[in-house]
């Protein structure tokens, strides 16, 4: 089951869902960063694309005692993928230095085992043909390429930002698996306001989440299905944390 | 009966011999030429002139960027470093690009054999170590620009470089082929 290759560099995510407030800045500059194209009908969620959306969580008592947390949901780019083996024509594959699950779409043909088979709903499909309105094209970013409508779409921590630090790396003759961690964070890391989002190689000991990723505080979601994602989430409050996985009434844990 | 005696004496192998020319015609000759349309640069530039004759190299005028990403085709700045305002040479190219672009203040809008599809991430830095005439044509020997084929039905040009030779090349080389390394 676990064919998992150990990358040299493994690039990962820590949200403090403490520190987020919900704002949705995250999920704005992911749109902008990977040309998403304004939807027609933004409250139909079945059929919206959202690389990176922000859920609500409460703790289900009343006001006063009542609390409220909000979770970023990126792709969790696990380490045992469950839309990986499930692709029929290898589209989307773990295999490169990064740990980052890729998504082909000119290779996609829309079957969409991949969103059937991911647990965390990470993966959308493109229902409709992206139209930006006039002028607006104009701020589409090269960064990452447009995609048709019928294919599978999915966070990919802004891939094109890593290859781009590469190139820096090689220019000013730094090791490319061995980088500054401030040369590569997506762009929701780079716009959230709060600073909740801390982005890094959690083999590397200088970056900050590899200290941040082995809190006590640290979990990840779903952890029972062994799929070992790469973001991990923190919360002091014992509430969220137990929100992550399924727990049974009389279950010890 | 006599009916189909007679339609036997019509086959044969010519018609067939001639159904499957006619077929290797249309499939290697005539569809090329519909797919492609043949566009011409604005005016010619002879790499020749500058690397024979100037000893310029590659580089002085492809040049990187600080961050190590490509800067392409240079710009009419780089040339006005030594074409400023008068023709230096006698062609009539040259002449063209002083007068028609370079004093109109207008960037030539040459038109690149290479430019791979929006989905390609493709860093000149990381290739750096190959020559450039192992991807590119040679043209710092050529005195002529050859002509441009743009594939009708997706707009990239013909001579751009195929994916399964980046394959191949990355397989010679040992290094991953992974999707991600190339792709966007």
């Amino acid at each position: 089951m676990h064919n998992h290759i150990d990358f040299e560099t493994r690039y990962v995510m820590c949200v403090d869902i403490d520190k987020c407030t919900g704002c949705g800045a995250c999920m704005v500059s992911c749109q902008a960063e990977n040309n998403i194209a304004p939807m027609e009908d933004g409250s139909n969620k079945l059929k919206t694309l959202t690389w990176m959306l922000v859920y609500e969580l409460n703790n289900g008592k009343n006001f006063p005692d009542r609390e409220v947390a909000y979770l970023p949901r990126p792709c969790m780019q696990c380490e045992n993928p469950a839309c990986v083996p499930v692709c029929p024509v290898v589209a989307t594959a773990k295999d490169e230095e990064g740990g980052i699950v890729s998504q082909i779409y000119p290779r996609c043909i829309g079957c969409r085992y991949c969103m059937a088979a991911c647990p965390y709903h990470a993966r959308y499909f493109g229902w409709f043909d992206p139209k930006w309105p006039e002028g607006m094209d104009k701020t589409l970013s090269p960064m990452t390429s447009t995609r048709p409508r019928g294919v599978v779409e999915k966070c990919n921590f802004c891939h094109t930002r890593l290859m781009n630090a590469r190139q820096r790396a090689r220019q000013e003759g730094v090791d490319p698996l061995k980088m500054p961690e401030d040369w590569y964070q997506p762009a929701c890391v780079e716009s959230c306001p709060s600073g909740a989002i801390t982005f890094g190689d959690i083999n590397n000991p200088e970056h900050k989440v590899h200290e941040l990723a082995h809190s006590k505080y640290a979990f990840r979601l779903l952890e029972k299905l062994g799929m070992d994602p790469q973001v991990y989430y923190i919360s002091r409050r014992e509430w969220v944390r137990k929100q992550a996985d399924h727990h049974t009434a009389e279950e010890k844990h | 009966m006599e009916e189909k005696r007679a339609s036997k004496q019509c086959g044969g192998v010519l018609p067939f011999f001639i159904g499957v020319l006619a077929s290797l015609i249309i499939g290697w000759w005539v569809f090329p030429q519909v797919l492609y349309s043949q566009k011409a640069q604005p005016f010619n530039f002879s790499h020749k002139v500058h690397v024979d004759g100037e000893g310029m190299d590659c580089e002085s005028c492809h040049t990187y960027a600080e961050d190590g990403s490509f800067n392409g085709l240079p710009s009419n700045a780089v040339c006005a470093d030594c074409h400023s305002e008068d023709v230096l040479g006698d062609t009539k190219d040259e002449e063209i690009f002083v007068t028609e672009y370079l004093q109109k203040d207008k960037e030539v809008p040459w038109l690149v054999y290479q430019y791979q599809p929006d989905n390609v991430y493709f860093s000149h830095k990381a290739h750096e170590g190959f020559e450039c005439t192992d991807c590119h044509p040679d043209l710092g020997n050529s005195d002529t620009l050859p002509a441009y084929y743009e594939n009708r039905i997706s707009g990239y040009s013909k001579q751009t470089m195929k994916m399964w030779q980046c394959e191949r090349c990355h397989a010679e080389v040992g290094t991953s082929n992974a999707c991600y390394i190339c792709h966007k």
